[in-house]
């Protein structure tokens, strides 16, 4: 064990200075990434706010500065490929492309949520969009997007499974499992491990004997590589990569994204596991969202008002969305029955 | 003597545990630096330090192993799950080992272990983190299923159970946490496990509940009594093995029983209670036993969570019909 602790981290791929130099992204891209990524931010803050009003109910985990993993890696899919996550699952849901109304009626347990209200926070699904889920029990959606995965290499197609989980997660049982088998069947699985650094309020060191995430599939012959994933630019060429690596029938490959939360695991956490200085230094020089803003003026792609328009915009299409939930009914009572089996 | 919440109780009882026998240990997710999600573990980890309060991985299938293993050695663990929706990953270990041990080494093994979680609804979140699930453990023979229903009966009962010799499910109802303050003498008695508690006596109708459902059962018996019937409220607090004379005997007074809990209605424990009462008391029952439960449903979200959950108003309703035969 010591002897693994005493092992050199793996250096995060994409420093800034090193994406800057190897990948090349359009400034129409970067743009899709501010926006994007602050229409995430924005909206979190929203649910947090709302949740604070007790228009939310139960447990609501917000994505604040892990903005980039989501965006990065959906920029590098395409339609029919597939997408399963665990329960901080906002932003994937926004990245899939649905309507911000539907999920924040969706977090307000509201008829009109995207899953009729019934789902809420962790449960949410766009299925039309090929996301699969935002599923609560930790490390429990690995093997189902393991299993997407299957279905698409036994189809013959060429669409790819993208499996996200937390670092907290990859100390299951069941994404040993889950590895073993893609592998071994040759699936086209891209692991996405979003590794904020606790799981709720244990930090990696004091939860997984080796810290190093991306060497979890090394047993089992899966590639895995670090990225840092506050760089958007950085994260959104890996996951290229990786996807391309599934899409030639290579087999599984694993991501680790290293990233961080800046709110509590959830709202009910006060986060005192870790020092207020500790995430204000993140905020200040990790910030995902304002990389990009930095870029965006630095390369002079864009000026300080087009960005103001594209934050203006995003907070009117947030404000939409809240005004939207609570102006929702609530279900129906005769809902409790509905869904249960098929036909009633 | 102080006043304390239920997880306050927890807590207390944790504590003198410890104190009292060095092989007790305490562990699972974010029980020690963190103080537990409830705060159930608050300050254990600096009173015993970091080799007997253990945050473990995040592992539940891993944590409920563990358990066992170490009751093997003749320790006496304590394991947290932060939900009971979360506990599914180890119910491998529980029924294929927790619960059997004694039975297939013939007493040469025990596993006196203890695996605590929060539970129940009225917290305004759905499935997993609000599920009553606790007849699943009632059916496997060889656990205790230990439900305390108030700051006095968390600290008796968790101490009870973890000096038992067997492994018990203890089922915290999360709801009432924080509800209710009460005086609790921190003495390490324990209370006797394998025993229902009757919290009021009344000889009209038996009201049978237990956890969080002992507030509204509680209530109703107030309503009812406003009404001139009398309501005897049976906590069962030990769902297994169940002491079912204390309820026979409520049964023979009243004639009538009306059994309460938030578990989906199919296959809940009060259908083992009820399916007892036709056995072994049919003759002293003057009506049909009602149940009063959620219904056989996912447990929903919020806003659908006040039709799910059983109020007062629908045990009052189930004792009128229980009283409407002659």
């Amino acid at each position: 064990m010591a002897t693994a602790k005493k092992k050199a981290r793996a250096k995060p791929q994409g420093t800034r200075e090193a994406t800057r130099a190897a990948v090349t992204v359009t400034p129409a891209t970067l743009l899709d990434y501010y926006r994007q990524m602050l229409l995430i931010r924005r909206f979190e803050e929203k649910a947090g706010q709302m949740y604070g009003m007790g228009l939310i109910g139960g447990f609501c985990h917000l994505y604040i500065g892990q903005e980039a993993v989501v965006t990065g890696v959906q920029h590098a899919l395409e339609p029919g490929d597939t997408v399963v996550t665990g329960y901080r699952c906002h932003a994937h849901m926004l990245a899939a492309g649905v309507d911000p109304k539907r999920i924040m009626a969706e977090l307000a347990g509201r008829a009109a949520g995207s899953s009729k209200g019934k789902g809420g926070s962790m449960h949410m699904f766009a299925l039309d969009a090929g996301f699969y889920g935002g599923h609560a029990i930790v490390g429990a959606q690995v093997p189902l997007g393991t299993g997407l995965g299957f279905a698409h290499r036994y189809r013959k197609s060429d669409r790819v499974s993208v499996t996200y989980f937390g670092d907290g997660a990859a100390n299951q049982g069941q994404v040993f499992e889950a590895l073993n088998m893609a592998a071994l069947w040759t699936l086209p699985t891209v692991y996405v491990i979003e590794n904020n650094q606790y799981a709720m309020g244990t930090a990696v060191s004091r939860a997984s004997a080796v810290a190093e995430l991306c060497r979890r599939g090394e047993s089992f012959g899966i590639p895995g590589r670090q990225v840092d994933g506050m760089d958007v630019v950085a994260v959104g060429a890996a996951a290229a990569a990786a996807v391309e690596h599934c899409r030639k029938g290579r087999g599984p490959i694993l991501l680790e994204m290293m990233t961080y939360r800046y709110r509590g695991h959830s709202m009910s956490d006060p986060a005192k596991y870790r020092s207020r200085e500790e995430v204000s230094k993140v905020r200040q020089e990790r910030d995902p969202i304002e990389q990009v803003r930095e870029r965006l003026i630095e390369e002079g792609q864009t000026d300080d008002a087009a960005l103001k328009a594209i934050d203006k915009d995003v907070k009117a299409v947030v404000a939409e969305a809240a005004e939207f939930a609570q102006d929702s009914p609530e279900p129906d009572a005769a809902e409790l029955a509905v869904g249960i089996l098929a036909g009633a | 003597m102080a006043e304390v919440t239920l997880v306050e109780a927890v807590n207390m009882a944790l504590a003198k545990a410890m104190a009292d026998d060095a092989e007790v240990l305490v562990f699972g997710e974010d029980v020690g630096l963190d103080g537990g999600v409830f705060r159930s573990t608050d300050g254990l980890l600096a009173r015993f330090g970091a080799a007997r309060v253990m945050d473990t991985p995040l592992a539940e299938g891993l944590i409920a192993g563990v358990a066992v293993g170490l009751a093997a050695q003749g320790f006496k663990p304590v394991a947290e799950i932060q939900f009971m929706g979360f506990i599914y990953p180890a119910l491998d270990q529980i029924v294929s080992h927790a619960s059997r041990m004694r039975n297939r080494t013939r007493g040469r093994l025990t596993c006196p272990m203890v695996m605590r979680a929060p539970f129940g609804g009225g917290i305004r979140a759905p499935e997993h983190h609000s599920e009553s699930t606790e007849a699943m453990f009632a059916h496997i023979p060889g656990l205790r299923v230990v439900i305390p229903s108030s700051p006095s009966h968390a600290y008796g009962l968790l101490l009870a159970s973890i000096r038992d010799p067997d492994p018990v499910i203890f089922l915290e109802p999360k709801r009432i946490y924080r509800a209710v303050r009460e005086e609790v003498a921190d003495d390490g008695r324990a209370l006797p496990l394998d025993s229902c508690f009757t919290l009021r006596e009344g000889g009209d109708v038996t009201l049978v509940t237990w956890g969080a459902m002992t507030m509204e059962t509680l209530a109703a018996a107030e309503t009812l009594a406003d009404e001139g019937i009398g309501a005897e409220v049976i906590d069962v607090a030990t769902l297994k093995p169940l002491d079912m004379d204390q309820i026979l005997t409520s049964v023979q007074k009243t004639g009538r029983c009306v059994i309460v809990h938030e578990a989906a209605l199919s296959g809940g424990w009060g259908a083992e209670i009820a399916a007892r009462l036709a056995e072994e008391g049919l003759l002293s029952l003057l009506a049909p036993v009602q149940r009063v439960t959620g219904y056989d449903t996912v447990m929903p979200l919020l806003r659908l969570e006040q039709w799910y959950m059983p109020s007062e108003g629908r045990i009052v309703a189930a004792a009128r019909r229980a009283l409407e035969y002659a």
